[in-house]
């Protein structure tokens, strides 16, 4: 029996998303990623001496989408003041709401499994700046000085604080995906892992199958992407499996995940008491949404990706694949689920338009900025295309991937272009006749009735017409030839 | 509820909090002096106040809060003048030990 | 230059005077400069001269008004700051070491809006470090003395700033009051000393000590001249989430007619006062019956407990706020093996004692298991105060009470922090239910020492607080005189 199968792993989450604002939480400085250092900085930022917060409108307009988009209820809340001493945080203390959150309650219905993650709460706080640590090995530890960068302080961030509901690395890799496209649909944020405006700590334990209480839970701080996540938390449960499993006990600490040796560390060179002596923040007054206020926040979300999912799966008639299910959340994080839907009026299979819009224009339209407007109508043009067997499924991905490239593209054009003109049903069938020529014996036997050599023509047609036949035509025509034989 | 006397090893550990380099005879000095201010803190710990609210706040207002507008930032090299130490562009600090 | 005394002029006439070009800024502001050459090696009230500025800034007054420009309610008007307000190209120290060079990238909107009315600033006054005092013995620096008796403290914190103005270096001045800062000093110098309701005068740029207690105000030698300041710091300011729209105060002239008010003597505030001090409260409480107004004890049970519930709340406030000079961004650093101890190396070196004992006071208030029964009790009992004071200003107008229990002590005469801390217990309730009030120089008392009135009024009651200061002021005919105008006489 595995360790594996010996415990049981529970894990919580919480996430840290910066909002899409144009400022900062409490001042009037720009909300850009990548500035020159220390550009974006101002007496409050910078935590000058006199210097007072003022909360942004729009940061506490897009906690409240957020808190709604994960069914949560909005609440009266009050900022405090989190005290501890840290060079990025500039007047060493964070405001943050703390008992009294804006958004409490809520839960995330996991796509492929259908469980129910609960949401504990979702506060409002202020981001830090950033360190750089100088020194041989550009870690923490070993630095021989810090250089502190104020851009980032000021952020506004949402914390989403998820119930320690979720049992693998791999069921928080769900949660996160499905948690990042809600949170991208809200428009509150833009959920770039890789920019660091989305970023995950766990907290993991284990505890032997057959008991209740759980175990010492230990924080993984430092996985920036959904990949690290999964391998962290799995080599975290192991490593404390380990630990119980040779009687020893697991210590509450923080732990840093470092990616290139697979493994987490733990962060403090000494245990010290936090004690973070938080108090309500007497610079800022509680925060205290009207009904109506709420009620015109839900109003204006629009249709979330769970209900977008749904949409979608209705059109697989009801029973996707896994990797279709997959297929659904890629094209919804990429805003591709229009297209699939503008695609069933136009006779496209669903099937079609959705694995195209996941497996290739998705990956397309990852690298292109935020104003690119994708060219929808000529996307649906190349897939209708494929899909009455005038593209062969090679060729329309070529086509499809010069049209994102350049939208102004005619596509008619373009196919001749590139040479991918159907050939003529004169020249098919010349071709046809000449492999039928060529290898009479497995005529024979498919026309008796072994339907797998079908694709031995096929392949011979491809060969035959340096790519240019349709297979699917090609499969008719044989198949028309044998009717009319066996006719 | 009295407030007892606090002990030196306590106010150690506040001063540790506060961040507060404290000699020995500071931390007697302080030791004492906190005790005999907060000898003084018995007359309301005494009182009854389940009933009362916490004052939070002079002013009884919500919501105060500012449109998203951007509004211009400080001059970089003015505001490095004044740091203790600075790189780059950036706040030098001496390295950091603890959490990251 | 002409003979007039330019020194001795309000504020209210030496505006009047520059606008109508009856004499120029230069010229006041020389005056006040040359005063200050005079006196300032006695007096020490300032951590910072400006006196080339403030000349560049009494010419650009001048050449407005030779333009033929509208110049604002305090042109000409020299104003000494309190150093705890930033001033964009100045240092501003806080009367601190750790601050020591700072010089700020940004002005405080009080001294935005003193300028825009034609103030200008003559220098940034010493005070108890980070304001924390009642004598201004706490700078870092040096000691101010009360220009009034050289040998004895102008209180403080705001002690700098109630100095320049008794010693004529300026007609106004201005202060923060977190617990009697401004009231205390300028009972103590003879001067008159307002803090206002809270939310009343924008916080943005003030260096706060505590932030749900501090707040802005004048100091002048005049009820009139105070209220014409405060009209020109007041008003809301979208930097400040506690500055109240819609809210101002506007300067009139004040109708000093009370009969009829109603004016309650605040019974927990009449044990302790010295004999002096209480023979002044008993002349003032005559002065009002006798121009008419229902004079009555009144008793606000929980005032006794403000004392208590200030130094939790303002240590607390001021643990958090004092976290951010830490030798990083600014100020001093005193460099150790890491960033922790440089930390505690720069503010163990950098703060001074009381600035430190109030440090530990506020960490441990906040710490876990003692916030519920510390502060968490405190800012209850804040409520209690502020409910007591709601029921007396059901049946009063006003409220009176003496500012301080004694005149001006002399230096280090309070070296037990509590002696020294019971210095505010009349002034400190007010600034826990965020009420205005203000001290009004009333009489002479022991030494000839100044004693001043206070007078408090409930949120936004700064019209009939002046009204009632106003008619003290009348009625008291008393003019404090710095030592060096008094000799001989």
């Amino acid at each position: 029996m595995s360790l594996e199968d010996k415990y049981l792993i529970t894990v919580g989450l919480e996430v840290h998303t910066e909002l899409r604002t144009k400022t900062k939480l409490f001042c009037g400085c720009a909300n850009e990623f990548g500035a020159e250092p220390n550009t974006n900085i101002c007496p409050v930022c910078l935590g000058l001496p006199g210097s007072l917060p003022v909360v942004n409108r729009r940061a506490v307009e897009y906690a409240m989408r957020i808190g709604t988009a994960l069914n949560c209820e909005i609440k009266h809340s009050v900022f405090h003041r989190k005290n501890y001493f840290y060079p990025d945080m500039p007047k060493d203390y964070q405001v943050t709401q703390y008992d009294e959150p804006t958004c409490v309650n809520g839960y995330v219905e996991l796509p492929i499994t259908g469980k129910i993650v609960n949401i504990v709460r979702a506060h409002i706080e202020e981001d830090t700046g950033k360190s750089t640590h100088i020194g041989t090995s550009g870690r923490i530890t070993g630095a021989d000085y810090s250089l502190v960068d104020y851009n980032r302080s000021g952020i506004p961030l949402v914390e989403i604080v998820s119930a320690p509901d979720m049992v693998s690395g791999e069921e928080a890799r769900e949660y996160v995906s499905e948690l990042r496209s809600i949170l991208v649909a809200t428009g509150a944020t833009d959920g770039k892992m890789e920019e660091g405006s989305l970023r995950v700590d766990a907290n993991v334990s284990v505890r032997p199958v057959g008991t209740e209480v759980l175990g010492t839970r230990c924080e993984i701080k430092n996985l920036n992407s959904l990949r690290s996540l999964v391998r962290a938390i799995t080599y975290e449960a192991r490593r404390q499996m380990e630990i119980v499993e040779e009687g020893g006990k697991v210590i509450q600490e923080t732990r840093h995940w470092n990616e290139d040796l697979g493994k987490t560390s733990s962060l403090r060179s000494k245990e010290e008491a936090y004690d973070y002596r938080y108090f309500p923040e007497p610079d800022l007054s509680p925060l205290d949404p009207t009904a109506e206020e709420v009620e015109a926040i839900k109003a204006g979300l629009g249709t979330l990706p769970p209900k977008r999912r749904a949409i979608l799966v209705e059109l697989l008639d009801g029973t996707p694949t896994k990797s279709e299910i997959e297929q659904i959340q890629t094209a919804i994080n990429f805003g591709l689920d229009e297209l699939v839907l503008a695609g069933i009026d136009r006779k496209i299979p669903a099937k079609l338009s959705l694995a195209r819009c996941a497996n290739e224009v998705a990956g397309l339209i990852s690298n292109l900025g935020d104003s690119y407007i994708l060219p929808n109508e000529k996307i649906l043009e190349v897939l209708a295309k494929e899909s009455a067997g005038e593209l062969t499924p090679t060729q329309s991905k070529v086509v499809l991937s010069r049209v994102v490239a350049d939208g102004d593209v005619e596509v008619t054009a373009l196919i001749s272009e590139l040479g991918f003109v159907a050939a003529s049903s004169g020249e098919m069938d010349q071709l046809v006749e000449e492999i039928i020529a060529e290898s009479p014996s497995e005529w024979e036997r498919f026309v008796s009735g072994e339907d797998q050599l079908a694709g031995f023509f096929v392949g011979k047609a491809m060969k035959k017409s340096g790519g240019k036949a349709n297979g699917k035509l090609v499969s008719k025509s044989l198949n028309d030839r044998r009717s009319q034989l066996q006719g | 509820m009295s407030n007892d006397d606090i002990s030196i090893e306590t106010t150690r550990h506040i001063a540790y909090l506060a961040r507060l380099a404290l000699d020995e005879g500071e931390v007697n000095q302080y030791a004492g002096q906190l005790s005999a201010i907060l000898k003084h803190a018995d007359d309301i710990a005494s009182l009854d106040l389940d009933g009362v609210a916490p004052m939070r706040h002079t002013l009884n207002v919500v919501n105060i809060m500012r449109d998203d507008e951007v509004r211009p930032s400080l001059d970089r090299e003015e505001v490095l003048a004044s740091a203790p130490d600075a790189q780059a562009s950036m706040f030098l600090v001496p390295k950091i030990v603890g959490e990251e | 230059m002409s003979d007039l005394n330019f020194i001795e002029m309000s504020a209210v006439e030496i505006a009047a005077g520059v606008r109508s070009g009856e004499f120029s800024a230069v010229e006041v502001v020389t005056a006040h400069l040359d005063q200050i050459d005079k006196h300032e090696g006695d007096v020490r009230s300032f951590v910072t001269q400006m006196g080339e500025r403030a000349l560049d800034g009494a010419k650009a007054v001048d050449e407005r008004r030779s333009r033929g420009e509208e110049l604002g309610a305090l042109a000409g008007v020299p104003v000494a700051l309190k150093d705890n307000m930033a001033y964009r190209g100045v240092e501003t120290t806080c009367s601190s070491k750790i601050l020591k060079g700072w010089i700020p990238p940004y002005t405080a909107t009080v001294i935005e809006r003193l300028e825009a009315a034609g103030a200008i600033a003559i220098g940034k006054t010493n005070l108890d470090e980070f304001a924390m005092g009642s004598s201004t013995e706490n700078s870092a620096f040096f000691s101010t003395r009360n220009p009034i008796d050289l040998n004895r403290v102008p209180g403080g914190s705001s002690g700098g700033s109630a100095a320049s103005v008794a010693a004529r270096f300026a007609p106004i001045a201005i202060g923060s009051d977190t617990g009697g800062s401004i009231r205390q000093p300028a009972s103590l110098c003879g001067v008159v000393g307002v803090k206002p309701t809270y939310g009343l005068v924008s916080r943005y740029g003030l260096i706060a000590f505590a932030s749900s207690l501090d707040q802005i105000g004048p100091f002048a030698r005049s009820v009139d001249d105070a209220s014409l300041v405060l009209d020109v710091i007041s008003g809301h300011d979208g930097r400040d989430s506690t500055s109240l729209a819609e809210r101002s105060y506007s300067h009139q002239p004040i109708d000093n007619d009370v009969k009829g008010l109603r004016v309650g003597v605040i019974t927990e505030m009449l044990d302790g006062l010295s004999s002096d001090v209480e023979n002044a409260l008993n002349l003032a409480i005559d002065a009002l019956r006798a121009l008419g107004a229902q004079v009555e004890e009144v008793s606000v049970p929980a005032a006794k407990f403000g004392l208590t519930a200030y130094y939790l709340i303002a240590p607390a406030e001021a643990s958090s706020n004092l976290a951010r000079f830490d030798g990083v961004r600014y100020g001093v650093r005193v460099e150790g093996k890491d960033m922790n101890e440089t930390y505690e190396l720069t503010r163990g070196q950098g703060f001074g004692p009381e600035v430190k004992r109030r440090i530990m006071l506020g960490t441990y208030a906040l710490s876990a298991g003692y916030y519920d029964a510390l502060y968490g009790k405190a800012q209850k009992v804040r409520t209690l105060i502020a409910n007591d004071f709601d029921n007396a200003y059901d049946r009063f107008d006003v409220l009176i009470s003496a500012t301080s229990p004694t005149v001006a002590f002399e230096f280090n005469a309070k070296s037990d922090p509590l002696s020294m801390y019971m210095s505010d217990v009349c002034t400190i309730p007010s600034n826990l239910a965020g009420h205005p009030a203000m001290s009004v120089p009333f009489a002479g008392g022991e030494g000839g020492l100044p004693i001043g009135i206070q007078v408090l009024a409930p949120s936004f009651g700064e019209g009939v607080m002046f009204k009632v200061a106003s008619a003290l002021e009348a009625a008291a005919n008393y003019k404090a005189i710095p030592e060096w105008d008094n000799k001989g006489k």
